[in-house]
């Protein structure tokens, strides 16, 4: 039987009627169509699908979506507002730390929560906290760099 | 000459889109109607197909199609002459995920309980998974066309190695035995297909090799050429496991066409790890003589690949492993002899180096055995035998630009003689090695590379280019080439790639051929807008052709900038001298003549790249485990069209060396695979990687655009023998077989106590 949940994402809220079998995953890419979040492997190894959940980064695959009823969600299409990227994507732009794409929309989810928990994060840190995320095609050292790169720059940044 | 845009550390032209998720790859496309093929495969992996009965799974609500071999009455395979494997199974399953039968239902659920309901019969055959048991007399025969399970073979003969031996002063002989390993893109093998009512079929698919596979679908689908249009969207990593056709196209492509609707036929991970490709494993014994001094004067050696059930790039893994012996070390006498064998395992492939990694492996390896029992330093044995530029190879490679030694001398820096003495104790060690490769090969004549421009009207320039862009970021070096040289900035320039109704002709995305061959091609492209251009605006300011220059978005006269006109300008000019459209084609081979492929005799690539690399590990004796510290890796491009590019490939290629070194390894279990998931293969994650250096070496090669040579695969030798040789260097033992996981080095260190 399908149940009617509701979710907020990227500060829009959907109804969507589901069956409870669903991944979060699917939902957010074939009945809400962002597909911004990837699919990489559909047991929570690659990370391709982070996504934030009520403030916390998980692998969307993991989730059933009717467990998020009534939670709020931030998908890769959220990250830019207005127009404007955010400091964390245009860093990855900027340092070559985008190669083929998959892993990019989960990496940049996964570093924007730890500048935002941490913002002055060691390298290590930035490590820990991309670890759940797969990249085979740049090594990691540029999305490294570019995460440090952004935490170095906010650093710089007088306070607002 | 400054240039205005080759050489720059340039942002890829497609990274705004994925950065913001905005990229549409193969598996995100959504047509209207669209259904979802999954594949039934075989759980055996070897018996004769008796009967496949899909009645039931017809009758489930929500299937729209079913297809089984009985339609897949044509055989394919990457070359016509590999040809063994049918699209969906007839006689025989010959490994565990061998596709039987297809289903497209309304959703992926619905298709995947309908597989439970197909009837399949088998009568279960004999198997044999290792390739020396398969070569052996009475082994069970896998296609029944080749007693002897010998799938292919190559053997190469220069100089005179026996000779080379007796003369030698020092000569030892080792078998290295390398892994299964596989490509783990991130994206998996995926597909749309969709026909029209005037019977043209649209094939999306995720492959690096467009024309080529669509050639094989055509001809084992029995289609004309010109009815598939085969569009590749952006590719989410390739590494040389999608340049092949696969069951699931063929599958989508069939379903498509009995269902009425588009088929998306996209594979899971677990598919993509059991029933794809894989790097294909190596036994390799391998003799080398030397002399006192370090000098190489013979090398002899015998391969047998574990080439799995079907037959893939067939003969090609050994002649590239073979025929590469040459490079990077000055190689007077060579002997070579490879065989490939059938198994019933899942069939190797090419990955990025096309078995060249595992040779460099062992050579590397045996390289600095020799050196220590010479009581030489390993550094001054490359040095002393590395190839330089106008050398000419034993079998007739020409090497018209080699930074080797710049690569050796920019790794080994970091190594103090003095401080290697004291490391041992600390159970830290250094280790090198090195590396030459293709810049993509002209295997026959009719290799060409091949590019269209044409010009907008608002004066910006469309690129069209069958390459593909699989991250390695061949859109922008190509988009760089001909802003170059059309004195255009990169964002004036419009890449148009991969879609065979569309884009010109175009050989593999592979071999590392891209930036030279297509990158010439996109280079004579330009030249020729760019003169179609000069005359028009020399007819604009009554001047001559000659003495123009484009340069930044402007034509203008040599020497005074002012008298000239804007990119836009220069096209409402010859809009208005009805001089539309401005197209320009440019094409490229290689001045060479096709190698002899049975011999291994002849120039194979206008030009060659070379590699060193260098790795610091430490090993804890107690657990068996190596952690990598420091990688330096050095890598002559030619010219780096995008320096900040050529990193990426150099970086990419550490890890993947890595994890070949340490991590990963396919495991089977009388043909069922055990470890496939991400989570249990154990390619590298962002905590095993080291702290990584590279080091850029340019030499400018007569034949590449602006000088540039590959940087994509010849990046991926050095590695593994760098840290197989420093964990030598750290606690003594030599490992022979990959990967060096804890169990293995343990096991060694326990012998080595004695």
């Amino acid at each position: 039987m399908k149940h009617l949940i509701k979710l907020t994402v990227n500060g829009e809220e959907y109804e969507v009627a589901i069956e409870p079998n669903r991944s979060l995953l699917d939902v957010l890419r074939d009945d809400l169509e962002l597909t911004g979040t990837k699919k990489g492997c559909e047991t929570g190894d690659c990370g391709a699908c982070t996504v934030v959940l009520d403030g916390k980064t998980v692998n969307a695959c993991l989730i059933l979506a009717v467990s998020a009823n009534g939670k709020s969600i931030l998908t890769i299409e959220g990250v830019a507002q207005g127009g404007k990227l955010h400091p964390v994507q245009e860093a990855f732009i900027e340092h070559g730390a985008i190669q083929c794409g998959y892993c990019t929309p989960g990496m940049i989810l996964s570093a924007k929560s730890l500048l935002e928990e941490n913002p002055r994060p060691t390298e290590w840190e930035v490590r820990e906290a991309i670890a759940g995320n797969l990249c085979r095609c740049t090594g990691y050292v540029k999305i490294v760099k570019a995460i440090l790169a952004v935490a170095e720059e906010m650093a710089k940044a007088p306070v607002a | 000459m400054e240039y205005s845009v080759v050489g720059k550390s340039l942002p890829k032209i497609d990274a705004p889109a994925k950065a913001k998720g905005e990229t549409i790859f193969t598996t995100d496309l959504r047509l209207p109607g669209m259904l979802h093929g999954r594949i039934l495969r075989s759980p055996l992996p070897h018996a004769r197909l008796l009967n496949v009965d899909a009645s039931r799974a017809l009758r489930l609500p929500g299937v729209k199609a079913v297809v089984t071999g009985a339609e897949t009455p044509i055989t394919f395979g990457y070359l016509p002459n590999t040809a063994d494997q049918y699209p969906l199974a007839r006689d025989k399953v010959r490994y565990i995920g061998d596709e039987v039968a297809a289903v497209a239902a309304v959703d992926e659920d619905t298709a995947e309980h309908a597989l439970s309901l197909i009837q399949v019969d088998y009568e279960e055959l004999p198997a044999v998974f290792d390739p020396v048991e398969a070569l052996r007399e009475g082994a069970p025969q896998i296609h029944d066309n080749v007693p002897g399970n010998v799938g292919g073979e190559f053997k190469m003969n220069f100089g005179d190695v026996e000779a080379a031996f007796a003369a030698a002063d020092f000569v030892r002989e080792d078998r290295f035995v390398t892994a299964a390993v596989t490509h783990c893109p991130l994206e998996g093998h995926a597909a749309v297909a969709s026909w029209d009512a005037g019977g043209r079929l649209t094939l999306w698919t995720s492959t690096q090799n467009p024309f080529l596979v669509r050639r094989n679908l055509t001809r084992s689908l029995g289609i004309p050429d010109h009815k598939l249009r085969l569009v590749v969207p952006p590719v989410g990593g390739g590494f040389g496991g999608k340049i092949e056709a696969f069951a699931n196209e063929y599958a989508s492509i069939l379903l498509a066409q009995k269902a009425g609707r588009p088929v998306r036929l996209a594979l899971s991970r677990e598919e993509v790890f059991c029933a794809t490709r894989r790097r294909i494993p190596l036994i390799i014994d391998m003799k080398t003589g030397v002399k006192k001094d370090g000098a190489i004067v013979g090398l002899d050696t015998k391969v047998v690949a574990d080439g799995g059930a079907y037959l893939s790039t067939g003969m090609l893994v050994l002649f590239h492993g073979g025929a590469y012996l040459v490079l990077p070390f000055r190689m007077p006498n060579v002997r070579y002899e490879g065989y490939r064998a059938y198994t019933n395992l899942p069939p190797s492939g090419a990955q990025r180096g096309h078995g060249v990694p595992q040779m460099r492996y062992a050579f590397e390896s045996q390289l600095d055995m020799l050196a220590e029992e010479l009581g030489l330093d390993p550094v001054e044995v490359r040095l002393r035998n590395a190839v330089q530029t106008g050398d000419r190879t034993v079998n007739g490679w020409e090497v018209n630009s080699c930074g080797l030694t710049e690569c050796i001398k920019g790794v080994a820096k970091p190594a103090d003689p003095e401080k290697r003495l004291h490391r041992r104790k600390s159970s830290r060690g250094w280790g090198m090695g090195c590396g030459g490769f293709i810049s993509g090969p002209k295997m026959v004549p009719g290799f060409v590379s091949t590019a269209l421009i044409k010009l907008d009207q608002d004066g910006n320039v469309a690129l069209l280019t069958g390459a593909v862009d699989i991250g390695q970021g061949s859109n922008t070096i190509l988009g760089q080439i001909a802003a170059e040289e059309l004195g255009v900035k990169l964002d004036q320039v419009n890449v148009i790639a991969s879609d065979t109704g569309v884009t010109p002709i175009e050989l593999c995305t592979g071999a590392s051929r891209v930036t030279m061959w297509t990158g010439n091609a996109v280079k004579n492209a330009a030249a020729n807008a760019k003169a179609q251009l000069m005359e028009v605006v020399a007819e604009k300011l009554e001047c001559r052709a000659e003495d123009l220059e484009a340069r930044d978005g402007r034509y203008y006269v040599k020497g005074s900038p002012e008298k000239g006109l804007s990119f836009a300008d220069v096209m409402k000019v010859a809009i208005q001298a009805e001089r539309i459209p401005l197209v320009a084609k440019g094409s490229y081979s290689a001045d060479l003549k096709p190698p002899n492929i049975r011999t291994g005799e002849g120039n194979l690539s206008p030009a060659y790249s070379f590699s060193a690399h260098a790795a610091e590990v430490e090993v804890d004796r107690e657990t068996g485990e190596v952690r990598v510290l420091r990688v330096v890796s050095a890598h002559d491009c030619g010219r780096a069209v995008n320096p900040m590019l050529v990193e990426a490939q150099l970086d990419g290629s550490v890890s993947g060396g890595l994890g070949q070194a340490l991590l990963e390894e396919m495991r089977w279990d009388r043909g069922q695979l055990l470890n496939p998931s991400l989570l249990d293969y154990h390619q590298p994650t962002v905590d095993t990687m080291p702290e990584m250096d590279s080091v850029i070496i340019e030499t400018d090669d007569p034949a590449g655009p602006f000088g540039a040579k590959e940087a994509g695969e010849g990046s991926q030798l050095s590695t593994v023998p760098a840290i197989v040789n420093a964990i030598y260097d750290a606690v003594g033992v030599r490992i022979t077989k990959l990967p060096v996981n804890p169990e293995t080095l343990l096991r060694a260190l326990e012998k080595q106590k004695g």
